[in-house]
């Protein structure tokens, strides 16, 4: 049970030294070496240059470095790097492939004008997609409910909403 | 035609991908970082600063203090509303022998990373000799406060005082005076991005040998002033614009780390980058809407106002920031709104505090004024047992008034409301949200014990501020256009804003329309996106470029094709005869031609405007109150808005809602609270509560398109602030009046559930009919 | 989450240096802690020290991750109750069918920490080491009258509910101890769990709150009942002298109210920012009537 059957012990890392992670990140494994204080967040930034990842408070209440972490989302700012040894990660940059078609939820997010600065969205995207797995049929009000975990300064949320309805008919197979 | 359709941003494809670059994301070789060590103090002499120890670590690579700066650098002037005597309180990059705000800049540290940074940082060791601290507008005002800024004289500041016709006057003839203080809380944009910056210096250029990326909003004024600080000639300085994760008014000014930053990257010849974290925005970046007034508003027994005074007291902070008076002189001006009030006197008091300085925040002055005034505008029919609706029909500016002076100055200029039908909107409000009707189930309601109230707020907002705004657009050899601008995007959906209005002048699809902004190397000036003037400065620029564009282009074909220009038209990227729509040439070979002959099909075009242009709107709301917790629900909240014409209605209605919710957190959320020593309280976002998505209600919003503007050939009014500033007082009316049976006069925000249960609890326990202030 | 504004510090979002372990058993866990003591702080979840290690308003010399101890992620019924190992993670008690089933305060309390995005990573055990006043897990166990196994390299003990929470973020855990398991009554026959909160917002701590759980007699009087309130002081407080009053009779929504009155006597809040000591005394009121309320609805519900 829980998240450990794909970790893979991490080794003790006193001090400065650095600990290897090894990480799987939208499908491609990675090892890095990393002090062990050095968050996860920064890790897929500034190690893995996935700067998809947005860090908007760095004490957990934003929601904008939301992360899908072995299936279940995580708030990235708040996990060390090196707890995710093993771990199996997916960010915005693993919703869709580079040249290929967008996600449904992202190509909800613009139809529905869903975003302004974009600077919550990779984070609201993912809580939206892991959200959507959980309850593929959300009424409105448990969507609001299923996003209230990150903050959005622009929008007011209700084009969020609007553009989770929608990809959640989509992804039904509905129109 | 694109303008006036809600096609999807051009914008968002990069950024649903996580492609953005905002400027956290960027790495270049031999990147360090920044941070900056703030006083912890909120008002003491600085004795001593101890580095060294900080120095030796051996990922350090540079600390400044104020001991390491020049010694004639000058503090960061103003950019709008300058005041000389308020230059004695402007404010140096770092603190020079005193602080005089828990964060003010005290030194700064480069290293390797953000984690040695902070490493170092511990160990900066500040001897401080604390002084009484002025924490508040009325500390500051008494008279044995400490004086901030001795130089200045006096914690008041600066004092602006206006005035139309004899308000003791109309005061003495007035059949009903009421007095009432209000006060609005200190609290702030707070863009979910927090500043940052990075800057590159290579000594061995020949020109623009320093770039700063991170600069937003006003860019080519900030390159300005970081040429002046660094004494440097403008064009050794590039100033880039990356993906902005929200403006909102703090975002963009010049700060001290705009100096301190480039500072540090030519002191060591490495790219510095400094991203502010989130606590240290939230004692950095300006606070705004911190205000006190005290009103007295004569009327007569139908509600019509006679005069109104009010003295405001605006806690101002510790120093004077780049937005000098603006936002106590859009206050006094923008009070009256939409009324026609025939004596007026406005004295506002800009007042220093130990506490971080003040800028603007969405809705400036409008936000702050709206909520005093609209709320009065219930008080009255209160005292009066009339339609809060019907008193501010009585009230109104009418039509056949238009343009209309309400005689007072901002900006520096008189505001002159261009156009509007304001008892049109009323009737329209009232029709729309069955005011009428609402008594009705309202009462049946509370026969099953529930408290419901509908309220509604009136206000008239200010947009496109000039003077000038530059555009230049281009039919580029591969057919598409590009479009350069002097505007800023902070996220608000500029590029396809301009991109539309481009579309409609050239034939050619939106999306085939690229939109240069925010690069000084790139765009030769531009005043930047503040006060909602993109659309309607930045915007009308880049219409009249495109359709000077658009001549060249017709004159070209017709000389070609030998038809008269005035039969020409361009569509679907070709020119095509205007009554048919037949197909003459396509673009690819008018570039052809235009190539042979030598002629670039290119223009710029500069928009001045004297005068500013102002939408009106109205929002309503219904509201339950619980009556054993206080807390509020939101059943119904509308809001309509003429913004004269949408040349985007998604994103116009982006626009409002967004901005709704953020009137809502200064409603009932969002305080930035300091004790009486001036430390911050709320300087988490544990503590600094942001509306999530169950705290704002769906809103219905009618985009109005009544009353263009004249001033602009597109006839368009800004929609950036009028979804925010009149959240406040709908929903403040809104609850008075379900708690009407109580006594509520709410008199101050964030209207927290506290306040409420409180007036039910002594309510329940008092006559019907009193006054509870809060 | 919860911390003291520090005056030298409290400017920060990258925590300090650490030394890191990573055992794999509990036993290698305690042999740590017995060496290090004072200065190791243990990692459960996170979701709580990380930010105040962020801030660097704490900052732990040595950090013992327990993450990957297997034999601490469990949840186990026995007749009597449910056994929940100090390192599961709180959405996995919120997808437990048993513990819906056993323990539906608990059940219920779980969606109320945080968002998904805490309890995906946010344990059991963390929670109640962690003690915050206004945390839902401390007020559950004290409500229900659990207790919590800790063990140490001198083997195990179990601390009942109300002599492990000793006041503000302060438990009875000693320094060379882990908390292996929490073991929660399970919901007796004829019986209603209930809490409820207030927030100014969704997912944040609470201002206050209540839970309550009744159980009936054959005869549909109270045979016991138990209420417990959170935000209202350092530790969790119980009101037996609220429910006590209760006992033997059927109460109607009046006497519940009457009952629920006199807590605005007895608890003692602080004010802070949020709200003030008069709101929470008046907010305990309310909640723990309503609590009271939907637990004996419930309990009434289930004799049917």
């Amino acid at each position: 049970m829980g998240d450990h059957t794909l970790e893979t012990p991490a080794a003790n890392a006193p001090g400065r030294t650095l600990a290897q992670v090894h990480l799987k990140v939208n499908g491609v494994a990675h090892t890095v070496s990393v002090e062990p204080r050095m968050l996860l967040s920064d890790v897929l930034r500034d190690e893995l240059g996935l700067t998809g990842t947005h860090v908007g408070c760095e004490h957990g209440i934003c929601g904008a470095c939301t992360i899908i972490m072995n299936g279940r989302p995580v708030r990235s700012c708040l996990v060390f790097g090196v707890q995710a040894n093993g771990a199996e990660l997916l960010t915005v940059e693993g919703l869709a492939e580079d040249d290929g078609p967008l996600h449904p939820l992202q190509e909800a997010f613009w139809e529905h004008h869903g975003l302004q600065c974009g600077f919550c969205t990779p984070g609201m995207l993912m809580t939206a997609y892991h959200f959507l797995q959980e309850n593929p049929n959300p009424s409105r009000e448990e969507i609001r409910d299923g996003i209230s975990g990150n903050l959005c300064r622009c929008t007011g949320y209700q084009s969020i909403i609007d553009a989770v309805e929608q990809a959640a008919r989509i992804c039904r197979g509905g129109k | 035609m694109t303008i006036g359709t809600s096609v999807k941003r051009v914008e968002d494809p990069r950024l649903v991908r996580g492609k953005g670059r905002y400027v956290g994301d960027i790495q270049l070789p031999g990147q360090c970082e920044a941070v900056i060590v703030r006083s912890q103090h909120a008002h003491a002499n600085l004795r001593a600063i101890r580095t060294q120890q900080a120095a030796n670590r051996p990922d350090v690579l540079l600390v400044l203090t104020v001991n390491d700066l020049p010694d004639d650098l000058p503090p960061i002037p103003m950019r709008l509303s300058p005041e000389g005597s308020l230059e004695l309180a402007l404010q140096y990059p770092l603190a020079k022998d005193k602080v005089r705000y828990v964060g003010e800049p005290v030194a700064l540290i480069v290293a390797k990373n953000r984690y040695a940074a902070e490493d170092a940082a511990e160990l900066v060791e500040i001897d401080y000799e604390p002084l009484a601290p002025v924490a508040s507008v009325d500390q500051a005002l008494s008279a044995d406060a400490g004086l901030l800024h001795p130089a200045v004289g006096s914690n008041d500041l600066f004092v602006i005082h206006s005035q139309k016709g004899s308000v003791e006057e109309k005061l003495k003839e007035s059949p009903h005076v009421l007095q009432e203080e209000l006060y609005v809380q200190r609290h702030t944009g707070v863009p979910l991005e927090t500043r940052g910056l990075l800057a590159v210096y290579d000594p061995n250029r020949t020109s623009g040998k320093l770039t700063v990326y991170g600069t937003t909003k006003v860019v080519h004024f900030n390159r300005q002033i970081l040429a002046r600080l660094l004494k440097q000639d403008e064009s050794q300085i590039r100033c880039v614009e990356t993906d902005v994760g929200g403006g909102f008014g703090p975002r963009g000014e010049f700060y001290p780390e705009d100096f301190l930053i480039p500072y540090a990257a030519m002191q060591i010849g490495r790219p510095v980058r400094w991203i502010e974290d989130r606590l240290e925005h939230l004692v950095a970046t300006n606070h705004s809407r911190q205000q006190k007034h005290r009103v007295t508003v004569g009327f007569d027994e139908e509600g019509r106002i006679l005069a109104l005074r009010d003295e405001i007291f605006v806690d101002t902070g510790a120093y004077i920031r780049t937005h000098g008076v603006t936002v106590p002189a859009l206050t006094q001006a923008m009070l009256p709104g939409p009324y026609d009030i025939e004596a007026l006197e406005l004295t506002t008091h800009v007042v220093a505090t130990n506490k971080t300085p003040t800028g603007t925040y969405r809705g400036p002055g409008r936000f702050e004024g709206t909520f005093v005034r609209e709320r009065v505008m219930d008080m009255i029919a209160k005292t009066l047992g009339r339609d809060p609706l019907k008193v501010r029909e009585i009230n109104v500016i009418r039509p056949e008034q238009m343009p209309y002076s309400n005689g007072i100055s901002a900006l520096g200029q008189e505001v002159e409301l261009d156009s509007g039908d304001y008892p049109r909107i009323l009737a329209h409000v009232r029709r729309v949200m069955n005011w009428d009707g609402f008594a009705a189930r309202k009462a049946e309601a509370a026969a099953s014990g529930r408290l419901l109230g509908m309220g509604l707020a009136m206000f008239v907002e200010k947009s496109g501020l000039g003077p000038w705004e530059w555009a230049e657009v281009e039919l580029l050899e591969n057919g598409e256009a590009c479009c350069k601008t002097g505007l800023a995007d902070v996220g608000q959906g500029v590029k396809t804003m301009l991109a539309q209005v481009c579309s409609d002048r050239l034939g050619l699809p939106y999306t085939k329309i690229r939109v240069v902004h925010g690069d000084t190397a790139a765009v030769p000036k531009g005043n930047g996106s503040f006060a909602t003037r993109g659309t309607v400065m930045g915007g009308t620029a880049a219409w009249q470029a495109a359709d000077a564009l658009r001549s060249k282009m017709l004159q070209t074909a017709a000389g070609l094709l030998q038809i008269e220009t005035a039969q020409l038209g361009l569509l679907g990227e070709s020119v095509v005869m205007q009554a048919t729509g037949q197909t003459l040439l396509s673009f690819a070979q008018l570039l052809e031609e235009c190539r042979r002959q030598g002629i670039r099909l290119r223009e710029e075009y500069t928009f001045s405007a004297a005068h500013m242009t102002y939408p009106y709107g109205v929002h309503a709301a219904e509201v339950e109150v619980d009556q054993d917790t206080g807390r509020i629900k939101i059943n119904r909240y509308y809001l309509a808005y003429d913004v004269g014409r949408a040349i985007n209605p998604l994103l116009v209605k982006g626009q409002l809602v967004g901005g709704m919710a953020q009137g809502l957190g200064g409603a009932l959320f969002e305080k930035l609270y300091y004790d009486e020593t001036g430390q911050l309280l709320s300087g988490t976002f544990m503590d600094y509560l942001l509306p999530s998505s169950m705290e704002v209600p769906d809103v219905e919003v009618e985009i109005l398109e009544w009353a263009p503007s004249l001033l602009n050939p597109l006839g368009v009014k800004g929609a950036g602030e009028g979804g925010t500033v009149a959240v406040a007082p709908a929903v403040a009316n809104a609850v008075c009046h379900a708690l009407q049976d109580y006594g509520l006069a709410i008199t101050s925000l964030p209207i927290r559930p506290e306040l409420i249960r409180q007036a039910i609890r002594q309510g329940k326990n008092r006559p019907k009919g009193a006054e509870v202030l809060s | 989450m919860s911390w003291e504004n520090s005056s030298q510090r409290g400017i920060a979002v990258k925590p300090a240096v650490f030394d890191y372990y990573s055992p794999q058993t509990v036993h290698e866990a305690l042999l740590l802690l017995e060496q290090h003591g004072f200065e190791a702080k243990i990692l459960a979840g996170g979701q709580s020290l990380i930010p105040t290690m962020n801030m660097r308003l704490a900052s732990p010399k040595v950090l013992i991750d327990i993450g990957r101890i297997g034999e601490l992620e469990s949840i186990r019924v026995s007749e009597e109750e449910i056994q929940i190992g100090g390192m599961t993670r709180q959405f996995l008690i919120e997808q437990s069918p048993e513990v819906a089933r056993y323990c539906p305060m608990l059940a219920e309390g779980i969606k109320l920490i945080g968002h998904p995005q805490i309890r995906s990573r946010g344990t059991v055990g963390g929670s109640l080491v962690h003690a915050d006043p206004t945390a839902e897990l401390p007020v559950i166990l004290c409500t229900l009258g659990g207790a919590v196994t800790l063990a140490s390299l001198d083997g195990e003990r179990v601390v009942p509910a109300e002599e492990f929470f000793l006041t503000y973020l302060t438990t009875a855990i000693e320094p060379n101890e882990l908390l292996v398991a929490v073991q929660f009554p399970r919901i007796q026959p004829r019986s209603g769990h209930a809490i409820e909160e207030f927030a100014l917002r969704k997912g944040d701590f609470a201002i206050v709150l209540a839970a309550a759980a009744v159980t009936l007699d054959e005869a549909g009087k109270i045979a016991a009942a138990s209420l417990g309130l959170g935000g209202v002081d350092g530790a969790p407080v119980k009101l037996d002298q609220v429910t006590d009053a209760l006992l033997g009779l059927e109460p109607d929504s009046r006497l519940i109210q009457e009952c629920c009155e006199q807590i605005r006597d007895i608890v003692e809040p602080e004010s802070d920012i949020h709200a003030s000591a008069e709101y929470r005394r008046d907010l305990s009121v309310t909640l723990g009537r309503r609590a009271l309320e939907t637990a004996l609805g419930r309990a009434r519900l289930s004799l049917t």
